[in-house]
């Protein structure tokens, strides 16, 4: 904020050095600082600290780690974030690689309509999928139709496949962003060195490409991997009963049983661990020199 | 080892854009080829043709006798070097230069020799360790070589290998390929440059390409001394080019009688003399040219004068002159008869 301050005097000048306006003078650079930092406390940080300071409601946190449902919903809440993100990494990955290295009609098109898809809401997609497979989606619309049974075979979207499902089809574009942008700046010379050197396409996938795609499937990965944790549209829209998350659980606790210390403490236990996981990124992406 | 390369017809083109057309080019088993051509001539589409990166349109190419017209490029059998070195940026030197062993599944007992030996003849074996990012320019281009010779390849691709090096580092990695083929005599080596001193200083011959064409081949000796087409003697040595008509016993330019060798081109013909600007002397000899000065270049050890004779430019290379001639001066130029050669086609102005 100050260089800013100082930078501002010859832009309005456009003159030699000299002394400075009086107002950029006159006014401490801290100065500068106090309207977003007032916007920020107000919009976030206050309301942060309303949730820990309910959260603290005595024995809340005791009551709550010992339920069961939390304890069900933080272990839901985990492993379908990790198969998310490793879902994602994985899909992303090979997708990412096809649209930038296999030269294939309307390629760049495919690569334009990822940063679209990055727009979309996240119920968008899952709403798609309850079209397809839902229980009369047209998947098992067909089904029924060609076998004449009473329903289709395709069931799994409630259960956390489903949840599974849509979150790997919502969150892949996010890996394949960065990773598209990690392959562009791949030499193309040298995938063509290795492969005269006598690499298969799967050893220059490992060891030329993979290598360099690192600090990109770490970026990507890291930033599924926190958005799953804190994901709520998808898990609601599915209407999967018996799957419930970390965020699912603070929206019963708050609104559904008014229990707002508990909701709280859920709330704050979901922060930390995102919190946590993004200094765990830091740290590792600092390793490899993302 | 079974070496050598031969394009039998080949072309390729792109979107309907043909890029090399009908390639026939023999090199020979332990020659070394260099493919000398502007931008856009196709000598990079040639290589790429022999490593397999692009498929021809039409044509066979054969290495060792072998045709590999259709093989993978991990199945030729070739070592590549190209202009921006390609190391591997994550691996340290001894694991670039192992990694077409790795690939070939050479005796994982054998790797670390063979490394060692490339390593040497490169002159990096104390590099060994280092990552790509912390060797010079130079180094690296080492690297990238004894990455291509660890393999053993029957033929050495190097696509403007000395493109991205200061002149001085050239003209030092220009005698360490010279003696790096010394060493390896078997190998088969295609050399892309549009640089004319790398050509005539490491080819056995050299292929002239332009416009997608096989242009000339010969030594560059040949190539120099007696160009066969205008393309040629312009783009190896600049020639002086002048519009001529062949006499009984010589030619006749900008009024001026020339004797020349005519070779039995017939007279009244029009026809193309081809001169080296460093054999153009200043001053009364045989074969004068009279005309102005239009412009005059310092080389450090000799002037290039442009003088303007009967509307043509001719360039003129001479030892360092001790006053530069204002432009403008009316000077003399000659020329030895046997230091020119007639062209057959076309008339092109120098």
């Amino acid at each position: 904020m100050a260089s800013a301050v100082r930078l501002a005097a010859p832009a309005a000048t456009d003159q030699e050095p000299g002394p400075s306006p009086r107002t950029s003078r006159s006014i401490p650079a801290w100065v500068w600082a106090l309207p977003p930092v007032a916007v920020l406390a107000l919009v976030f940080l206050y309301p942060l600290a309303l949730v820990v300071q309910e959260s603290l409601a005595p024995g809340a946190y005791a009551d709550v780690f010992a339920s069961a449902s939390f304890r069900d919903a933080l272990v839901t809440t985990v492993w379908l974030a990790v198969a998310s993100t490793a879902g994602c990494l994985v899909l992303g990955f090979a997708l990412a690689l096809v649209i930038a290295f296999v030269p294939f009609p309307g390629g760049k098109a495919v690569a334009k309509f990822i940063d679209v898809f990055l727009s979309f809401p996240s119920f968008l997609i899952t709403l798609a999928l309850l079209f397809l497979y839902g229980t009369v989606g047209m998947a098992n619309g067909v089904w029924t139709d060609v076998t004449g049974d009473a329903t289709g075979p395709f069931q799994f979207l409630t259960t956390p496949w489903g949840v599974l499902l849509a979150e790997i089809t919502y969150f892949t574009p996010f890996v394949m962003r960065p990773l598209l942008a990690a392959f562009s700046q791949l030499e193309t010379a040298q995938l063509e060195v290795a492969s005269s050197l006598g690499a298969r396409p799967l050893r220059i996938i490992r060891q030329v490409i993979l290598p360099e795609a690192l600090p990109a499937l770490a970026a990507g990965g890291s930033l599924v991997l926190v958005m799953c944790l804190n994901e709520f549209g998808i898990v609601l829209f599915t209407g999967a009963k018996g799957v419930t998350t970390l965020p699912m659980l603070v929206y019963s606790k708050a609104i559904l049983e008014s229990d707002y210390a508990a909701a709280c403490v859920v709330a704050v236990v979901n922060v930390a661990l995102s919190v946590g996981l993004y200094v765990l990124y830091r740290g590792v992406s600092r390793r490899a020199g993302a | 080892m079974n070496s050598g390369i031969r394009f039998d017809g080949v072309s390729v083109a792109y979107g309907g854009t043909t890029v090399l057309d009908g390639l026939d080019l023999t090199v020979e088993p332990g020659e070394v080829m260099a493919l000398l051509g502007p931008s856009g001539s196709g000598k990079t589409t040639a290589l790429r043709a022999v490593a397999g990166f692009v498929r021809p349109a039409s044509g066979r190419v054969f290495i060792g006798g072998q045709d590999v017209t259709a093989l993978p490029p991990y199945r030729r059998g070739i070592g590549m070097v190209v202009q921006q070195y390609a190391l591997f940026p994550h691996l340290r030197v001894d694991a670039n230069v192992a990694f077409g062993l790795k690939a070939r599944k050479a005796p994982k007992a054998e790797i670390p020799a063979r490394v060692a030996e490339a390593l040497e003849m490169t002159g990096m074996a104390a590099y060994a360790r280092r990552y790509p990012r912390e060797l010079s320019g130079g180094q690296q281009q080492r690297v990238a070589i004894a990455r291509a010779l660890a393999i053993r390849p029957r033929v050495l691709l190097l696509d403007e290998p000395l493109s991205a090096l200061d002149a001085q580092l050239r003209s030092g990695m220009l005698a360490e390929l010279a003696r790096l083929h010394r060493e390896l005599p078997d190998v088969s080596i295609l050399y892309v440059t549009h640089d004319q001193v790398e050509a005539l200083t490491l080819a056995d011959r050299i292929a002239v390409m332009d416009k997608a064409r096989l242009q000339d081949c010969g030594t560059p000796q040949d190539l120099y001394r007696r160009p066969r087409t205008e393309f040629t003697a312009s783009f190896v040595g600049n020639a002086n080019l002048l519009p001529v008509t062949v006499g009984a016993d010589g030619v006749a330019f900008a009024g001026a009688e020339l004797k020349v060798p005519t070779d039995g081109v017939a007279a009244g013909a029009s026809a193309t003399l081809c001169v080296r600007p460093h054999l153009v002397g200043l001053g009364e000899g045989p074969n004068a040219l009279r005309g102005r000065i239009t412009e005059v270049q310092w080389r450090g050890s000799t002037h290039r004068l442009y003088v303007e004779v009967g509307g043509h430019r001719v360039k003129a290379d001479v030892r360092e002159l001790r006053e530069t001639p204002a432009l403008g001066t009316e000077v003399t130029l000659h020329f030895a008869p046997e230091d020119a050669v007639l062209l057959g086609a076309g008339v092109a102005d120098g």
